[in-house]
């Protein structure tokens, strides 16, 4: 019984500490989007994960990166011992999972697959995406606080710590964008100002407009694959059946899911 | 023919649809399965639950169901049907030139059909050109830069050997390219939906038209970034379209952005077909209107205008087709519906 509890104590500590591995396109938590399908404690202290991206075409250098996210957020866990990551029905299925289980670093995995290349300026590409995103949610949330737009500019870190937000949004987004701020170091103190670029610039008033203009942008072309890639995921391996009632939406059953060990011929 | 509940007739021009075999008995292997999957998921997670299809019916449909769907119960005049040969994956293509100009070949007023060709092939792609202006007289080509081709997992528009290939398509007046950004998977190190190459070929080919599917979802930041600075890049509202059904407050936010970056001169009505099919979509789109606050916020209009543009005559105005005449000509050929 004991065992029994503390086992599902610490599969609910695998899916906490699974929240903070995000999908670096829509910068999102995987557990929000469903990605992950399966956690299991074994009782030697080893964890297994299992994913699923909603197509069998992802990115798969994304699906290396929350591969190992997953992986370094579990191992930080401190009963973890060691730990399996499974990433299923996915082009690039075998690299990434024989990758990220192989227990050598991220960079040097990835080279591999890859000529040597890394995966730099994509990760910075999207980083600078999400830090748009959660920067435009906390701009249009003072402006909906009817802040003067030379107060919004000019303001530090340390007043928009003290600022009470009741949107839901800025709530969510106010730590995940002091976090992106110091993750960069674009804001080191309280009393840097708390709206650089993602160059490090300083925005003018008069500059404000066109800049929002662009992180809107951004953050509509997010939310709109983030509702792609959730629908998707719901949809995938469902069928239709016709009916007396019309169409229906009805579960695969599970033998059909295709096998991974399917012939490849000349691939 | 789109006829509004005020009676005027709507011009329909569907710039994106597929005449495809994506059986099993056609698939080579997994990523054949796989593909045709994805693609009902697509089906499956954004039609109206009225129009949803059987996975049978969806891998391979009849000559007979594509012109129904298309003409009789849906309002297209025209439809241009793209080429997908993916030959890495199914034994006789995807969507071959061959066979869907067979299909077209029963009402040829109605259809244009468009080739297609992998730069990597060399030599052998400048033959496929001279091939399919030759035997097809084509004026459009689809690109699927993320078609695997052998150890091959991917291409990119600027590639020395795909310049090759567009200075022939521009000799030979096949002006209209639509690019399709699917995962390009290899280089690892590139991100896989990456539009910037779209940048370097409309700036270098500016004879050419580019219309860049699905508006380069899932990079419709940066299609429309590069839309907005080059004239001859136009954006295919194929899956950006179907959230008018599921989430029409993010499709009036999308279509907002688009209508400001982009423009009412350079967006295209494409249906997808078989994923979705026209009649709803028209249906929704010309009931439409953008809520206020986000029309206000954007400073744009969907007015019955801009509409009538973004179905039919934006098409229309690159393919050089002459919407008046053709009008007249579809009028002495009404649709037919083939005896059962």
């Amino acid at each position: 019984m004991f065992v029994a509890q503390l086992m599902a104590e610490r599969e609910l500590e695998v899916w906490d500490c699974l929240a903070a591995v995000s999908d670096p396109e829509l910068d999102e938590p995987i557990t929000d989007l469903n990605f992950v399908e399966a956690v299991s404690v074994n009782d030697d202290h080893t964890v297994r994960v299992e994913f699923r991206l909603p197509t069998y075409w992802c990115s798969p250098n994304f699906a290396f990166l929350m591969a190992f996210g997953i992986r370094n957020a579990v191992m930080a866990l401190p009963w973890v011992r060691a730990m399996t990551v499974e990433l299923k029905d996915h082009c690039f299925g075998d690299e990434v999972n024989d990758g990220v289980n192989s227990g050598r670093p991220f960079h040097q995995i990835f080279a591999e697959n890859c000529d040597g290349a890394v995966l730099d300026d994509v990760v910075e590409k999207f980083m600078a995406k999400a830090f748009d995103r959660r920067q435009e949610a906390m701009l249009l949330a003072l402006k909906a606080k009817d802040r003067p737009i030379a107060e919004i500019v000019s303001m530090t870190v340390g007043a928009l710590k003290k600022t009470h937000f009741t949107g839901e949004e800025a709530f969510r987004q106010l730590p995940r964008y002091l976090d992106i701020l110091a993750a960069k170091g674009l804001a080191l103190t309280d009393r840097d100002p708390a709206f650089p670029t993602w160059q490090g610039g300083r925005i003018s008033p008069e500059a404000l407009g066109p800049h929002l203009r662009r992180l809107r942008s951004t953050r509509l072309t997010m939310e709109f694959n983030g509702a792609l890639c959730r629908g998707l995921a719901q949809s995938r391996y469902k069928e239709v059946e016709i009916g007396i009632d019309g169409p229906t939406l009805v579960d695969f059953i599970a033998g059909r899911v295709p096998p991974r060990e399917a012939p490849e011929p000349g691939i | 023919m789109y006829i509004t509940p005020e009676g005027k007739e709507i011009f329909v021009l569907d710039g994106h649809t597929h005449y495809w075999d994506g059986s099993p008995e056609n698939q080579t292997n997994i990523h054949g399965k796989q593909f045709i999957d994805c693609f009902y998921a697509y089906h499956t997670n954004l039609s109206p639950k009225e129009h949803l299809w059987e996975k049978a019916r969806f891998e391979k449909y009849s000559e007979d169901n594509i012109y129904r769907d298309l003409f009789v119960d849906g309002p297209n005049d025209m439809a241009i049907i793209q080429t997908t040969v993916l030959s890495d994956f199914y034994e006789n293509g995807f969507s071959s030139i061959e066979r869907s100009s067979a299909m077209a070949e029963r009402h040829p007023e109605r259809f244009i059909v468009n080739g297609s060709f992998d730069p990597r092939d060399g030599e052998k792609a400048l033959e496929q050109i001279h091939y399919m202006k030759e035997t097809f007289d084509i004026t459009g080509v689809k690109m699927y830069t993320a078609e695997w081709n052998g150890a091959s997992k991917g291409w990119a528009l600027n590639d020395p050997q795909a310049y090759k290939c567009f200075e022939l398509c521009d000799k030979l007046g096949i002006k209209n390219i639509h690019v399709h950004k699917g995962p390009t998977i290899i280089p690892l190190s590139k991100d896989a939906f990456d539009v910037h190459d779209v940048d370097y070929a409309a700036t270098d080919f500016q004879n050419l038209n580019w219309i860049v599917e699905h508006c380069g979802q899932p990079r419709i930041d940066d299609f429309c970034w590069i839309a907005t600075q080059e004239t001859n890049v136009y954006g295919g509202l194929a899956v950006v379209l179907p959230f008018i059904h599921s989430r029409p407050r993010y499709f009036a936010e999308m279509i907002a952005e688009l209508l400001w970056w982009v423009g009412e001169d350079k967006i295209l009505f494409g249906s997808d077909y078989a994923i979705w099919t026209p009649q709803w979509l028209v249906e929704k789109f010309w009931n439409f209107q953008i809520p206020d606050d986000i029309a206000e916020e954007r400073g744009v209009q969907l007015t019955d205008a801009i509409k009538e543009k973004i179905l039919g005559l934006n098409a229309a105005k690159i393919y050089n087709i002459d919407v008046e005449a053709k009008k007249k000509q579809l009028a002495g050929a009404p649709v037919q519906i083939a005896a059962e």
